[in-house]
């Protein structure tokens, strides 16, 4: 029963969602978990992989394969999974995994499931459990042949670590004149500080119920506070008072931190879908009919400027004690 | 340029999985992927620029996708493309991507535009998987599209922020819902689509072997539905002055300050 799982880094970290893949992997009682790391002096990752419970860490370490595009990516892996006849491949979703997913769906004529919040083990098959239509059906899929691909949603698995050393094989790195052609200009940099939102533990979101842009501070000083990150709802982000990049929902990211706060918000479909896998949802609104208080565990009718602030300040002495 | 843009219809409204087919429920009114229109937008924005070139609508589904194509072809569209037929139904991403793969190989486009996904089924997955089929490039979650001396400039949205790529044409480029404002049709557009060309192709029309679509041609199946679990023991309190203590309390009991 050979694993492989697509370990994605950004920086010199891998990231926790493609980590906590990993974690659930070895949880399935594969003795045979493999990851995979792809880049440009990513040798070291390795030791990470490992620490979660990788026995076995392929490295494709080329400077072809420094920026985050999938094609090459699809290339490398193709090779690996043939050669190793590796019989599942999983990935943690993100913009690139979700394109190297499903081009080695399309290269080795594999069947690919996307949008997994688990994957069980029922009858000696592999079952894995998707929520859809907005959540409001769960449908459990599986695969017809081998090898098997799934890409889970964001979050689906904390990492743990459980110690260890792992082999580390090289890979060879052979490409096709058309995986290489796309080519990057310019990489994202990282951006500011706090945690990014889908790696998260607390998010304190906010929402049209806030008014306006500058009481967004009231949203990062919680935040900071907590020790979290912000995130918006697309009716924000879409006016200009937040960026993009921290929007949850169906167009934004997808997130499942041990904490949710939301502020202001309403609770629509396309914000629901984004972030109802948390932890503990806790929401404030001053309107008592907003959708977002029938998936809260905790809802506070009441308005956001004044009990966020006061909360701030609660947490802070709590902290500060 | 030729661009072809891959529409999708989905269900209007709210959808159904029919428990007996286990297959998404199509037997009511059908609409254009709203995430589609991004592209077929985009599309337009490069053939006006120019003045030249063509947009072909590509769709893959049932025979009622026509009305949908029709209404899209009123934002602007030169032509649509129809493969329709019933073996197709209940098509994965392997053969979804063998079938639109094979009408685009047909079309021979300088670009192909997909939206950021399909509302229907939540994937965000069609685009790389066609793209490999057609050995071309490709590049989702773009923001920004530029067309420059055969070559594309992309700035890619990702978790970690903004990329600028650059790909050579021919290119698949999934284009995000932040990259424009799509269009409504004018009453002219909607006149003038009915005239328009649309045609519809079977799968032997493609050269399709019937076990390579639908459900023998996927990798991938349904085994069961169920209703999601409810959240256990919500609560709900109105602000009397000390919610901001109340939540700080529940923080406390669930370990999270």
């Amino acid at each position: 029963m050979s694993m492989l799982v697509f370990l994605e880094h950004h920086g010199d970290e891998l990231l926790k969602g493609s980590l906590g893949v990993l974690s659930k992997a070895v949880a399935l009682g594969s003795a045979d978990v493999a990851g995979v790391v792809m880049g440009f002096g990513v040798r070291p990752l390795a030791e990470q992989a490992a620490k979660c419970g990788a026995v076995k860490v392929y490295v494709a370490d080329d400077a072809r394969l420094e920026a985050p595009l999938p094609q090459p990516r699809v290339d490398v892996l193709a090779r690996l999974i043939r050669e190793k006849g590796i019989e599942t491949v999983l990935f943690g979703n993100s913009v690139l995994a979700a394109d190297v997913a499903a081009g080695l769906a399309a290269r080795l004529e594999a069947g690919l499931n996307w949008d997994l919040a688990d994957l069980v083990r029922q009858d000696d098959r592999f079952v894995g459990k998707r929520p859809a239509l907005q959540d409001s059906v769960h449908v459990d899929v599986g695969w017809k042949s081998e090898p098997r691909i799934a890409l889970f949603r964001s979050g689906s698995f904390d990492p743990v670590e459980t110690g260890g050393s792992a082999d580390t094989e090289d890979v060879t790195v052979a490409l096709e004149d058309f995986s290489t052609s796309a080519r990057m200009v310019d990489q994202a940099h990282e951006e500011g500080e706090g945690p990014s939102i889908e790696d998260a533990a607390v998010i304190v979101a906010g929402g049209r119920g806030l008014g306006g842009p500058e009481n967004f501070t009231l949203v990062e000083e919680l935040a900071k506070a907590l020790g979290g990150a912000v995130g918006a709802t697309r009716a924000v982000v879409d006016a200009g008072w937040y960026p993009y990049s921290t929007q949850v929902g169906q167009t934004g990211k997808t997130v499942s931190p041990k904490l949710y706060i939301a502020c202001g918000i309403s609770g629509a479909i396309q914000h629901k879908v984004g972030m109802q896998s948390s932890g503990v949802i806790v929401a404030i609104n001053k309107d008592p009919n907003a959708p977002i208080f029938e998936f809260s565990d905790l809802g506070v009718v009441g308005d956001v400027h004044e009990v966020v602030p006061k909360l701030t300040e609660l947490v802070k002495a709590r902290k500060g004690s | 340029m030729k661009i072809a843009v891959c529409v999708k219809q989905v269900p209007e409204g709210n959808s159904r999985i029919d428990p007996g087919t286990k297959r998404l429920d199509r037997s009511g009114a059908g609409a254009l992927n709203g995430f589609d229109a991004n592209a077929v937008e985009e599309a337009l924005r490069l053939r006006d620029a120019t003045g030249e070139g063509e947009v072909v609508l590509v769709s893959l589904g049932p025979a009622k996708a026509q009305d949908v194509l029709r209404k899209t072809l009123a934002m602007g569209a030169d032509r649509a493309v129809h493969v329709s037929d019933e073996t197709a139904g209940g098509s994965d991403l392997v053969a979804t991507s063998y079938a639109l793969a094979k009408a685009l190989e047909r079309e021979g486009a300088d670009l192909i535009l997909f939206g950021q996904q399909a509302a229907d089924s939540d994937g965000a997955v069609l685009w790389a998987a066609v793209a490999d089929r057609l050995r071309l490039p490709v590049v989702s979650q773009a923001a920004e599209l530029t067309h420059a001396g055969g070559k594309l400039t992309i700035k890619r949205q990702t978790e970690f922020g903004y990329d600028l790529i650059e790909a050579p044409l021919p290119a698949v480029v999934a284009v995000s819902d932040a990259i424009n404002e799509p269009r409504y049709p004018s009453l002219k557009g909607i006149m003038g689509a009915k005239s328009k060309p649309q045609e519809t192709l079977s799968l032997a029309e493609l050269e399709i072997e019937p076990e390579r679509a639908g459900e023998p041609g996927s990798r991938t199946e349904v085994y069961a539905l169920s209703d999601p679990p409810a959240r256990a023991d919500s609560r709900k309190i109105d602000d009397d002055g000390n919610a901001a203590q109340a939540i700080l309390d529940f923080l406390a009991e669930k370990r999270l300050v």
